[in-house]
């Protein structure tokens, strides 16, 4: 037999010892049995969260300003959705770089949104005739971008002090076209239902796409406030977070972790900073056993003199 | 036909490689290393054993469709024992991993049992993430929503969109279900082909031959 | 909604508790889960393994 160089991190030693009888079939069936017990018990004891969704309904009915501020904010462009860039639409100086990639920007636009469009004046085309919103709607449509801009401009200057009162968004302004009209029906649109039919995603009767509904809803504070109450945002290490008081992804500490810290926690492209961060880790670890002085750690903290603690006593 | 016909065909080699890496005492076997005794090696068949009980569960949600457990308490239990025995399994596969870690379960030819399992945790991962936004309720919409911004940022959001519950449903029970089942059949026939990791020998200066090495 | 046939003995929809430190916030139920996993890691390597006798003879 040659002798070769034996690397105690890599290599491992033939096995002449002996053998014990060893039943797999016995011992999977007992893990099975024990674990499918656990797991009745947890869930007898503990049941599971199920908070109910929001409605675009609900959000509007309960918090109309927001809402009617929101539409708006999807009409100025400056709404997160209208101004994210890709994949939902080209917005200049938008999208994640880690160093000179800048792969969000590459890809492109593959999904596409146009907010003030898909979210706003397409929903209100679908009402059936109301002689205020068929004028104001043609009046929008005949009217030059800069038009537009300027009614729109004006709207949101005084939108600080809008109001809802009597099932009518109330905002004193002048010079701002049919905004009134269509901020205050695409408002009755959402509290009475219509809305989350309207915007559901694809030309189908049958739509599993919900990505303008939940653009539109994310673009609002309230789906945020109440995520807040749960401890569910970003800064409260949200992602490891379940709602009420069962415990979440724990697994996904370390991922959380880096979004407190800086440069993470301030850095326009935290996301993929963290991405890449942990794209690292993972690949060191996944790799370990090529990493030198890593793959030694095992041996020098010797935790494996527990595990095989009676096969050193044999030996001695 | 004759015996060297036989002998090309790819059935007979097939069968003949399988069985040369994986005869029936290996991959059903009846005694193992007495030095396998010690309570940590448990926690790679309690993983397993709960990813049947999760997909076991799955299948029981996908009787009544993914709105069932809002309005039956059945329905309800069982999204209970969905939620549970994923946790089990995430529970016992990170133990796992650090026992592995800590036995060096890599050293004699087993790095691509670690990288599969490796992989198999990473897989796992996705597949929790593509069931909560799958839940249908305020949960789904929170996670999507924002965890939508990460994988934007890599561009993935453009292919793979939290936000479309359709895909991400189909993803959670036909696509991922089907990579981790083979994932986990490979590295259980990787363990039964090179066996459980030996002890790292005590005495220094002790060369093995014949050992298995990268 | 079907008859209530099911409810859970203890179930855990209340506002969760979250401990503080520094910049660290983890609620109690990640806390017990993490806790039980490294208590159990330990348990795993401490706890003595049933059938010591029946190795020894096959030495």
């Amino acid at each position: 037999m040659s002798k070769k160089n034996f690397r105690p991190d890599v290599d491992a030693p033939e096995w002449r010892g002996g053998h014990t009888p060893y039943d797999i079939l016995k011992e999977g069936t007992i893990a099975l049995v024990v674990v499918a017990i656990l797991t009745v018990l947890l869930a007898v004891v503990f049941g599971s969260p199920d908070d109910p969704a929001i409605t675009i309904k609900s959000w509007s009915n309960a918090a109309p300003v927001d809402f009617a501020t929101t539409a708006l904010s999807e009409l100025n462009g400056t709404s997160t959705t209208a101004s994210y860039g890709a994949p939902y639409n080209h917005t200049p100086d938008t999208g994640q770089a880690l160093g000179p990639l800048t792969l969000e920007k590459w890809i492109g636009v593959r999904i596409p949104i146009d907010a003030a469009n898909d979210f706003v004046v397409d929903p209100l085309k679908t009402l059936p005739y109301q002689t205020a919103l068929h004028q104001g709607l043609a009046s929008w449509s005949a009217a030059s971008t800069s038009t537009r801009t300027k009614w729109v401009a004006n709207y949101t200057k005084a939108s600080a002090g809008m109001k809802f009162t009597g099932g009518k968004v109330v905002v004193n302004a002048t010079n701002v076209g049919p905004l009134p009209v269509m901020i205050t029906d695409l408002t009755k649109m959402a509290r009475n239902g219509a809305l989350d039919q309207a915007l559901l995603t694809g030309n189908s009767f049958y739509s599993p796409d919900y990505t303008q509904s939940l653009l539109f809803i994310s673009d609002g504070s309230y789906l945020g406030q109440l995520a807040a109450k749960d401890h569910l945002l970003g800064e409260q290490w949200g992602v490891m977070n379940e709602t009420g008081s069962y415990p979440g992804s724990a697994w996904l500490w370390l991922y959380t972790f880096f979004y407190q810290i800086p440069p993470y926690n301030s850095s326009g492209n935290g996301d993929i900073l963290v991405l890449g961060t942990m794209i690292l880790l993972t690949a060191g670890l996944t790799l370990m056993p090529f990493l030198p002085g890593l793959r030694s750690i095992p041996r020098k903290t010797r935790v494996y003199r527990l595990i095989w603690r009676e096969h050193y006593r044999n030996q001695e | 036909m004759s015996t060297s016909e036989i002998d090309r065909q790819w059935t007979t080699r097939l069968r003949r490689r399988a069985l040369e890496k994986l005869p029936p005492e290996k991959t059903l076997p009846d005694s193992q290393p007495s030095y396998v005794s010690s309570w940590i090696y448990v926690f790679g068949v309690t993983t397993i054993s709960a990813l049947i009980v999760v997909i076991a569960t799955g299948c029981l949600l996908a009787l009544r469709g993914p709105t069932w457990w809002h309005a039956s308490s059945i329905g309800h239990f069982v999204n209970s024992l969905h939620l549970w025995s994923v946790e089990i399994f995430f529970f016992a596969m990170v133990i796992h991993l650090w026992g592995k870690y800590f036995m060096a379960a890599w050293r004699g030819g087993r790095a691509m049992t670690w990288i599969t399992g490796m992989v198999l945790f990473l897989v796992s991962i996705v597949t929790a993430l593509t069931g909560y936004v799958s839940q249908t309720n305020f949960d789904s919409q929170w996670i999507s929503t924002q965890a939508k911004d990460a994988i934007n940022a890599s561009g993935g959001g453009a292919y793979f969109n939290l936000l479309n519950f359709g895909q991400m449903l189909m993803w959670h029970i036909v696509l991922l279900p089907l990579v981790l089942v083979f994932l986990v059949a490979v590295h259980v026939v990787l363990v039964r082909i090179k066996g459980v990791v030996p002890p790292f020998e005590e005495n220094a200066g002790q060369q093995s031959a014949g050992a298995s090495h990268e | 909604m079907g008859p209530l046939l099911y409810a859970a003995l203890l179930p855990l929809n209340h506002p969760g508790h979250y401990i503080h430190w520094h910049f660290i916030e983890i609620s109690v139920a990640n806390t017990i889960v993490i806790g039980l996993m490294l208590l159990t890691f330990v348990a795993a390597l401490v706890l003595p393994f049933p059938g010591r006798r029946r190795r020894k003879e096959n030495q």
